[in-house]
């Protein structure tokens, strides 16, 4: 599939007169642009001189390329991301995300929610794994007030089983998109039917499926329900099952193997340069886990395996996640063993309402819960950044507070948004069905790209 | 207990406009291998904040602030820089040379706040379409106040 100049510009006016042009924010042709940004945008990230780059310039001519647009609708793009591809015949010469269709202003309805309210924005960003949204939001406002150190013992047990169940959910959502997008299309129906077997757990728990600010700050917002063991005995006693066949599915296959084997390759090095964290950053070897290195809630007190590739390629990504659902179904199996009795939030009057019962016989629980509730909890002047593993890589709340009740600034630093970076790199010189293959290994959330 | 281990204060630095680069090139050179994040604020309605007074002496405090997060994998360690930036004057160097993953935060920290990087390869608006105008999370750029806007639309 080669084409003439005069083809090229042909594609890029058809883009143009249909006005769905965003100019600068687009890829560029080659001419209208220095050797330096060609060789930034085909995923260099060691930097050169631009006579040196000029001298290598020559090898790739400007005539036999073409520039396609690969979004924003379409199947394999989880979402709303776009990607602007240069094709010289199938190979992918340079790729450049275009982002921002999901684009809410999140972090703008942060300053003008309470910190009660915030965790209804913040778990709607990653959608895919709402729980740890909640989590670092709710542990970052925690910090601020200086009560992270008195959250109850079983209130933060509850958090970690949460935060590694949702762990499971979305790794298997993982296995269902990937599976599709590599063309294993039963796989879909297969993760998403595991699932929506956690989420089934997940609405017992919280009483929605998704988007459950369950992990307040202070806590939780409820203890859990009865029966709640046998319901987790049961996922961790299906799963196991469930993944085997995945395995036979999918991991030993010579079409799978062939597929993702070789393809989206990173170094170690780049994507460190490039900020990748997570199973991105983790199949380049190096095994770098928040829940390890920089240990939050009870993490240091269970064992656990950080699983981590040696090629950096989408196989190793995608085995990354496979074991990590194993993994967090051995964490959740010693949480069961250690979850302890006691209070599920923190009694602290200013910060979580009173039990409902105390409502009914005591006036200054009633003026407590209706301050809470209507303008909620002031939060000492101060700032800070607390970041947790997600499924996706390390996922960051950066909150500054004036002293109010709401946040004066409140940012969340989205693993999607980072690792969408490496795309370009991981693409360049695959072919353009392999570019299917890198974005679904990159597994990003688009709600959380464009928050 | 490693509940307890967060109540460790941050190591949170001030660093003057012009100190930057020099700063994060010796950062890096010291081990911080990744910058995780890079964000602004706006300080407008807000103008105090609080200062040690080793800081107070040296930084004047600004509309605007840079926020840095690099992070040690080697060392396991976190460090926050907070670049104060004027009104007058919203540039500052990019520091994408040295952390190449600060592109697209920069653009983001471009698109939101107008802050332009000086040396950044692409700064174009990153979520906002790109005739947008104005700064969402500028402080004077308040919600519910401006007329929508609709790019491309027939009017």
């Amino acid at each position: 599939m080669t084409t003439t100049e005069n083809a090229t510009e042909k594609v890029v006016s058809t883009i143009v007169s249909a006005g769905t042009s965003e100019g600068g924010q687009e890829l560029q042709l080659r001419a209208d642009m220095s050797a330096k940004a060609v060789l930034r945008e085909s995923g260099a990230v060691l930097r050169m001189s631009e006579s040196q780059v000029a001298s290598l310039a020559d090898t790739q001519s400007e005539d036999q390329t073409m520039i396609i647009n690969m979004g924003p609708q379409h199947p394999s793009t989880h979402g709303v991301l776009r990607l602007m591809l240069e094709l010289k015949g199938e190979t992918v010469l340079r790729c450049k995300p275009v982002i921002g269709y999901l684009h809410t202003g999140m972090e703008k309805t942060g300053e003008s929610l309470t910190y009660m309210q915030g965790g209804t924005n913040v778990t709607r960003m990653d959608y895919a794994s709402p729980l740890n949204n909640e989590l670092v939001f709710s542990m970052a406002t925690e910090k601020l007030l200086g009560i992270d150190g008195d959250i109850p013992q079983r209130a933060v047990w509850i958090r970690m089983m949460l935060s590694e169940l949702n762990r499971i959910s979305s790794h298997l959502l993982f296995m269902a998109t990937n599976g599709m997008d590599i063309g294993a299309v039963s796989m879909m129906l297969y993760g998403f039917r595991e699932r929506e077997e956690v989420l089934r757990f997940f609405q017992k728990v919280t009483g929605l499926r998704m988007n459950h600010n369950f992990i307040r700050p202070g806590g939780v917002a409820a203890d859990l329900p009865a029966g709640w063991r046998d319901d987790v005995l049961g996922l961790l006693d299906a799963l196991p099952e469930r993944l085997a066949e995945y395995e036979i599915l999918m991991t030993g296959q010579p079409i799978w193997r062939e597929r993702l084997q070789g393809v989206g390759v990173i170094t170690r090095d780049e994507a460190i340069a490039l900020s990748a964290t997570g199973p991105i950053l983790r199949s380049t070897g190096l095994a770098w886990d928040l829940r390890r290195d920089l240990p939050y809630l009870h993490y240091d007190e269970v064992e656990f395996d950080v699983i981590v590739g040696s090629y950096g390629d989408a196989f190793d990504r995608y085995s990354i996640r496979l074991n990590e659902i194993r993994e967090s179904m051995r964490i959740v199996r010693q949480i069961l063993d250690r979850m302890p009795q006691g209070d599920y939030r923190i009694q602290d009057k200013k910060v979580t309402p009173p039990p409902r019962g105390r409502i009914d016989e005591s006036m200054e629980a009633l003026i407590h819960h209706f301050k809470i509730f209507t303008e909620g909890f002031k939060v000492p002047e101060g700032e800070t950044y607390v970041a947790i593993e997600s499924p996706r890589g390390e996922i960051g709340c950066y909150i500054a507070s004036d002293g109010s009740s709401t946040p004066y600034r409140m940012h969340m630093r989205a693993p999607s948004f980072v690792n969408i970076q490496s795309m370009p790199l991981m693409m360049h010189g695959g072919l353009i069905a392999d570019a299917v293959a890198v974005i679904s290994s990159v597994d990003p959330v688009l709600g959380e790209v464009d928050r | 207990m490693s509940q307890n281990a967060g109540r460790v204060a941050d190591d949170v630095r001030f660093v003057a406009k012009t100190e930057y680069l020099k700063t994060l090139t010796a950062l890096r050179s010291e081990g911080f291998e990744m910058c995780a994040d890079l964000t602004a604020v706006d300080f407008l309605t807000h103008p105090g904040r609080p200062l040690d007074a080793e800081v107070a002496s040296r930084i004047t405090l600004e509309r605007f602030e840079l926020v840095v997060n690099l992070l040690s994998l080697s060392q396991r360690r976190r460090v926050r820089l907070r670049v104060q930036i004027s009104e007058s004057d919203t540039s500052i160097d990019s520091a994408f040379d040295l952390y190449p993953g600060t592109e697209a935060m920069e653009r983001e920290v471009y698109d939101m706040f107008g802050i332009t990087f000086t040396g950044h390869p692409d700064l174009t608006r990153i979520l906002m379409p790109e005739d947008w105008v104005g700064f969402p999370l500028r402080k004077d750029y308040s919600q519910g106040d401006i007329p929508v806007q609709f790019k491309g639309a027939a009017s």
